[in-house]
């Protein structure tokens, strides 16, 4: 070793390593270590997230269904007796919960299921509030029912649903005033019989939101219609005028203070937290142009606002790849500059500007903070009607349901938050997925 | 308009096409291109050379107006094509280049199929009535450009998707498709392996019988071979012009004699 280092110009082997090599491969690796356990805690995130809120979620699209005969007497619900359905609607709610309830008392003796010294007002509380009214619902689109004995498919109420699902047991039961381990007791014998049973529940996705006290025939109908209506605005407004300012600003604009102060405000405006954007909609859009609260035009407009910068900025990036050659060979056979940019530098620009339009719409679509200032956030029943008139009614969002949905109390609503989650998500997937196809599609080389 | 060309023709080839006088070029402040003075003369082969940076692509690119689309260029001076101001106000610079067509240093064609590459210059300016007179410009810019049997049986390929030559060669149809009557290259075999050097050089002879061809190279043997008349342009300044032989045999500006005996460039 002292020989070595006295003669540094000694031949050293290809075949061993020496102290320099080795600390620079142990570098190595510790750099390829470091990378890799950062892209493993990334994963290990996701799955956690995905399992947690498939876990949760997964449930919101099954529901417990309570399936009884029910005898549809026109003597309590037509008093009037001509099927004016304008007669009919006199009757509430409560005269056909009372008919529920006796189906049910009828049903239970019939099948020889122990009611467990429980009142019959007790066995209705296994039934959903909403059940009646879905009832009801029923009778009044077709009168034609009444005299009839019909198979009725209602909501259990939320407890029940989560025996079922596991998150209600007898011991929470205990401690519970809404259900006790006697109702629960009465209901598993009612699923062993086969009138209670756990199936796919199509109307949280079609049903508009339900009140606090009935979880479970709350649904994301209006929210869907809310947030497709917006993203129809927001596609309809963004993409052209992001587009030609675009083009405007890379391609025709001269270079001076002013563009480069237009371009620095556009990177900035990209990173501005949207709920500042939501602050501007109330003063600009509610307050001073007086468009309603709550409507998708309103949340149209502001996440418009929010998502030009980054289809600007996408689409300069990809008007700014198209190889200048392209323009020169354009403009060199005498097109003009309108010419050269609508027939060669656009198609050849557009995967880049469609992916960026699709991905500025999935941030726009998962945005909540801006809506939760333009009203969106109300407790909405009724859906929006067909555009252009549903734009200006109150709707509300998918975000912004998730987010009504986690401030309440029933542990309920945790699972039909996830499950809009999952919807969100998928129509989130489904958004990207069509980003790559179009990017793939529309891609050329040259 | 036909009789006189022929006219012109017949007469002589020492007609002046294009002449430049005291032309300038600055980018910015930097005065890239100084006082040339030159005569593009109708049906030849004119030949700018130079070391890299000499001006010779600037003036080239000033003669169909290219240098507009810079925006920090300013061009003085004067360059009149058939006697008229190329730079007056009136001109518009879409139609000049339509009559003054370019090739540039690298194949550019159009990620479009060959057919469509030919067609659209023809296409935008009118040039054609209805598909079957657009079928024929494109068969004899493609002929014209000696591709036609190479690709009559591709036309709907894309034009990418040729040889480096053969797009080069696509980019000449694609000038001579809009019937110019100038046609600019610049450098345009730099990116091509010497065979295909030799067949665009020999397109380039060809095409001489109708228009008139200014050529950019940096190799002192493609002037030699194909112009001739040429240009030799030095730190912006036209040095010397004249007769290709004369240039390259018996240059009268020690500069010119240094450049093509390789001691400067």
């Amino acid at each position: 070793m002292t020989d070595a280092s006295l003669n540094p110009a000694a031949p050293k082997s290809l075949l061993t390593a020496d102290a320099r090599t080795r600390n620079r491969r142990a570098a190595e690796m510790r750099f390829r270590m470091i990378g890799l356990s950062a892209v493993l805690l990334g994963l290990v995130a996701l799955v956690f997230l995905m399992v947690s809120i498939l876990g949760n979620g997964v449930g919101a699209f099954r529901q417990t269904f309570v399936e009884i005969p029910v005898m549809l007497d026109p003597a309590a619900l037509d008093k009037s007796g001509n099927r004016d359905v304008e007669q009919m609607k006199k009757v509430t709610t409560v005269g056909y919960g009372k008919l529920i309830e006796k189906a049910l008392g009828a049903e239970l003796v019939a099948r020889n299921i122990d009611t467990q010294g429980l009142t019959s007002k007790d066995i209705m509380g296994l039934m959903s509030k909403e059940a009646p009214a879905d009832l009801r619902n029923q009778v009044l689109a077709n009168p034609d029912l009444l005299g009839q004995t019909i198979t009725f498919n209602g909501f259990a109420t939320s407890r029940v649903d989560g025996f079922f699902k596991g998150r209600v047991t007898m011991d929470s039961a205990l401690r519970d005033s809404n259900i006790s381990p006697e109702q629960l007791t009465v209901a598993q014998a009612m699923a062993d019989a086969g009138l209670i049973e756990v199936k796919f529940n199509l109307s949280f996705l079609t049903a508009p939101d339900a009140s606090e006290l009935r979880p479970e025939a709350a649904g994301l109908g209006v929210a869907i219609l809310g947030s497709a209506y917006m993203m129809l605005i927001v596609l309809a407004l963004s993409l052209p005028i992001g587009v030609a300012s675009s083009i405007y600003l890379e391609e025709l604009a001269p270079k001076n203070k002013w563009t480069d102060m237009i371009e620095v405000n556009i990177a900035n405006l990209a990173a501005v937290p949207a709920i500042v954007y939501g602050i501007l909609a109330l003063a600009l859009f509610i307050n001073f142009a007086g468009l309603p609260q709550s409507a998708p035009i309103v949340g149209g407009l502001v996440l418009t606002l929010m998502t030009l910068p980054t289809i600007i900025i996408a689409t300069r990036a990809a008007l700014k790849a198209v190889p200048p050659s392209i323009r020169d060979a354009a403009l060199g056979v005498g097109a003009s500059r309108m010419q050269a940019i609508f027939h060669h530098v656009l198609p050849l620009a557009m995967p880049g500007i469609l992916t960026g339009t699709i991905l500025g719409l999935a941030r726009a679509l998962g945005e909540s903070a801006p809506l939760l200032l333009i009203g969106m956030v109300a407790f909405v029943k009724d859906y929006p009607a067909a555009p252009p008139e549903g734009l200006m009614q109150p709707a509300t969002a998918l975000p912004v349901q998730v987010y009504q949905w986690t401030q309440r109390s029933d542990p309920a609503f945790v699972e039909r938050a996830s499950g809009a989650i999952i919807v969100l998500l998928v129509f989130l997937l489904i958004m990207n997925a069509v980003a790559i196809i179009l990017r793939r599609r529309f891609e050329r080389r040259w | 308009m036909n009789d006189m060309r022929i006219v012109e023709r017949t007469v002589s080839t020492d007609t002046a096409k294009m002449t430049a006088r005291r032309a300038q070029v600055y980018y910015g402040d930097n005065h890239a291109l100084k006082d040339v003075d030159v005569d593009i003369l109708d049906k030849t082969v004119t030949a700018f050379i130079g070391p890299s940076g000499c001006g010779k692509s600037t003036f080239l690119r000033c003669l169909n107006r290219m240098n507009d689309t810079v925006a920090s260029a300013r061009v003085m001076g004067e360059i009149k094509l058939d006697g008229e101001d190329i730079y007056d106000k009136r001109v518009d610079p879409v139609v000049l280049r339509a009559k003054i067509g370019m090739v540039f240093q690298k194949p550019n064609p159009f990620p479009k199929s060959i057919y469509e590459n030919v067609a659209y210059g023809p296409r935008i300016h009118g040039l054609a009535r209805g598909k079957a007179e657009l079928d024929a410009i494109v068969e004899t810019s493609l002929k014209k450009a000696a591709l036609w049997n190479e690709v009559k049986d591709r036309l709907d390929a894309p034009g990418t998707g040729l040889s480096g030559g053969q797009q080069q060669r696509l980019c000449i149809a694609r000038a001579i498709a809009t019937s110019p009557e100038v046609l600019l290259m610049d450098e345009p075999c730099s990116a091509l392996d010497p065979i295909a050097t030799a067949q665009v050089e020999e397109l380039i002879d060809e095409l001489r019988s109708q228009f008139s061809v200014v050529i950019v190279t940096h190799s002192m043997q493609q002037a030699a071979r194909v112009s001739q008349r040429t240009a030799f342009f030095h730190l912006g300044h036209l040095v010397e012009y004249g007769e290709t032989g004369q240039i390259f045999t018996n240059p009268k500006d020690p500069r010119t004699e240094s450049y093509i005996t390789g001691r400067i460039g």
